[in-house]
């Protein structure tokens, strides 16, 4: 089969057994994809910053994407919610899937995609805004008026983001007067809010000190039940405490992607060893 | 002194340190002189009876600023409604929606002259455009010959009307104020839109905000404070606009205000006189200063004083409202 890639069916659980170039390493799991890149390419105007990826991303897991910086990561995780979209001169080639549709299509709703496509950035960004109008703000804008569904809304996310005891009793207090952990928890809660099943994560944790850094590694591994969670990291550590898959990019390439602990104990690449064990990036 | 630790370095230094707050003091010092000078000479005339009668060119004494102050405020009202939208709504454009586009540098670049423009050049455009609308209402001129008849205006219900040509009502005076102040008001929101951290775009839209809803629930909320200081700012440069307004005729001397309106009670209990206003005869508070100060009698000079005392407080009042929404905004909003 020379690129069976277009006649195979969309999904399948045994992966695709094409494209199995250096770069394309074998899916790490058999469990469903819920995302899926097709020889993506993309570019910043004439720079291209990623080159041919494959990758099957598994639902209800956490996957990890390491790398040095400017490896292409964190644009591959934009990629999933079209944020590189806001930045001028970009394109791309291939394809990218969300439970088999290109979401990339023209016809695609890019403000229905960002509601099923969470995303949390390295830097928390509350609004400017009391508590519950951060967590509100979502279902607001996809035009929920009722009062009693906003405040339950509200709660649940709160709670699910393990942030409710702290804040149930000044809902109405400013977001901006939370500690930075508080802030970032406040985040995830509010991207949960709009019913996501996947929640992007840019470096959730590299502003905080470390006991938040904690908080919120617990909060993504009580919330990979329900979610399939992207979790880009600098921390080599923090992506072997969290994930159970991850991809390791490299100028641009995915060079190695696996089960989290075959990764970090047996990597294939040597390119892969190099980075887990300290010898560059 | 051959040690060169103690050499005349240092002295160049403080020499030139006396040397600019020489500068500063000498800039502050003819200001604090003509400041005291018009309140010696205004401060006489100022009473009650001077901010609610009308003017008198036989006595001096009897003179009042209250065809000015009603004149002011009904341009300064205008102007808002013409110059905010237009200048908020083409600043958002240019940040939040045009691509950096070649066109967009331009604008931009023409939009800074455009500030720099002399008062007196919007005043031949008013004149040509709003007092005179081109001329294509004059009889023979080009709408009569194509409606067939003389044309003077439009009507509407509740018995107003639009005369055409504008001619010099006060809605020619505050649409030529509007374009006066119009790159300043865009300039100024820009730099408001400017100073919301892209992050706060960017979290709005990943939680699937269209890009309108993000401007107007998250953007526009958080530059408000320093748009509306730059609205401040830019109408008290209107109100204090003296050249254009000759030029596109506001009278020198007037016993009227507009619409007959003469205390803000009327504003409520006249609505016709509201309706009327825009569409009629008028005076502004720098064009009465100007036209007291070039009386023979030396009498108006006092009055002119008087004038200019008006007006300057007017003035303060608005810089010290502009001031104190960015002091408030500042301490509620950081990022």
């Amino acid at each position: 089969m020379p690129d069976s890639m277009t006649t195979e069916p969309q999904f399948s659980l045994t992966p695709p057994t094409v494209n199995r170039s250096e770069n394309a390493p074998a899916p790490a799991t058999q469990r469903k994809a819920k995302l899926e890149a097709r020889r993506l390419n993309f570019f910043y105007g004439e720079n291209q910053a990623l080159f041919d990826i494959s990758m099957q991303i598994p639902e209800r897991a956490v996957t990890a994407l390491i790398g040095p910086s400017g490896c292409g990561k964190s644009t591959f995780l934009r990629t999933f919610n079209r944020m590189n979209d806001i930045i001028e001169g970009t394109r791309h080639t291939g394809e990218v899937l969300l439970e088999g549709t290109n979401i990339y299509d023209p016809r695609v709703d890019v403000v229905a995609l960002r509601k099923r496509v969470g995303m949390v950035f390295q830097k928390s960004t509350p609004f400017p805004k009391s508590i519950f109008d951060n967590v509100a703000y979502g279902p607001r804008v996809a035009g929920v008026r009722d009062r009693a569904k906003l405040a339950e809304t509200v709660e649940s996310c709160l709670l699910r983001a393990a942030l409710w005891d702290e804040v149930k009793d000044r809902l109405h207090d400013s977001a901006m007067a939370l500690s930075g952990g508080q802030q970032q928890r406040l985040c995830i809660a509010r991207a949960l809010a709009t019913e996501p099943d996947v929640l992007l994560m840019d470096e959730p944790a590299s502003a905080l000190d470390p006991a938040s850094t904690a908080r919120v590694e617990d909060l993504i591994f009580d919330l990979k039940s329900n979610y399939t969670i992207v979790i880009v990291t600098h921390n080599m550590q923090q992506a072997a405490r969290v994930s159970d898959h991850t991809g390791f990019f490299y100028q641009g390439n995915l060079v190695e992607f696996g089960g989290t602990q075959a990764l970090f104990t047996k990597p294939r690449e040597k390119q892969t060893e190099d980075y887990i064990t300290g010898r560059f990036g | 002194m051959t040690n060169p630790l103690l050499g005349g370095a240092k002295r160049r230094g403080v020499w030139f340190e006396y040397a600019c707050l020489l500068a500063t003091w000498s800039a502050l010092f003819f200001l604090a002189v003509l400041l005291l000078v018009i309140l010696w000479q205004g401060t006489s005339h100022l009473s009650w009876e001077f901010l609610t009668s009308f003017d008198d060119r036989i006595t001096p004494e009897k003179a009042g600023m209250l065809a000015g102050l009603w004149g002011s405020f009904w341009l300064m009202i205008l102007t808002i409604l013409f110059a905010v939208p237009v200048g908020v709504g083409a600043a958002i454009y240019l940040e939040e929606y045009s691509a950096d586009s070649r066109l967009a540098r331009i604008i931009q670049v023409n939009l800074s002259n455009l500030a720099g423009v002399p008062s007196i050049v919007y005043g031949i455009l008013g004149l040509t455009v709003f007092v005179r609308t081109f001329g294509i209402f004059s009889k023979g001129a080009l709408v009569e010959r194509l409606v067939g008849h003389h044309v003077e205006g439009l009507y509407f219900a509740f018995g107003l009307h639009i005369p055409l040509p504008l001619k010099t009502t006060v809605i020619s005076g505050a649409l030529t104020l509007s374009l006066l102040v119009l790159p300043v008001i865009i300039v100024a929101t820009q730099e408001a839109l400017r100073s919301v951290p892209p992050s706060i775009r960017h979290a709005s839209l990943a939680l699937g905000a269209t890009r309108w809803q993000t401007i107007w629930r998250q953007v526009l909320p958080a530059s408000l404070p320093g748009i509306i200081t730059g609205i401040i700012l830019s109408l008290s440069r209107a109100i204090g606009e003296t050249a254009p307004l000759i030029m596109v005729g506001a009278a020198t001397f007037l016993r009227a205000t507009p619409g007959d309106i003469e205390t803000p009670a009327q504003m409520l209990t006249n609505p016709q006189g509201v309706m009327n206003a825009p569409f009629d005869e008028y005076t502004a508070m720098p064009i009465m200063v100007y036209n007291w100060a070039k009386q023979a009698q030396r009498a108006y000079q006092d009055i002119a004083s008087a004038g200019i005392i008006v007006l300057v407080v007017v003035l303060l009042a608005m810089n010290g409202l502009a001031i104190f929404i960015r002091n408030r905004s500042q301490q509620h909003l950081r990022w």
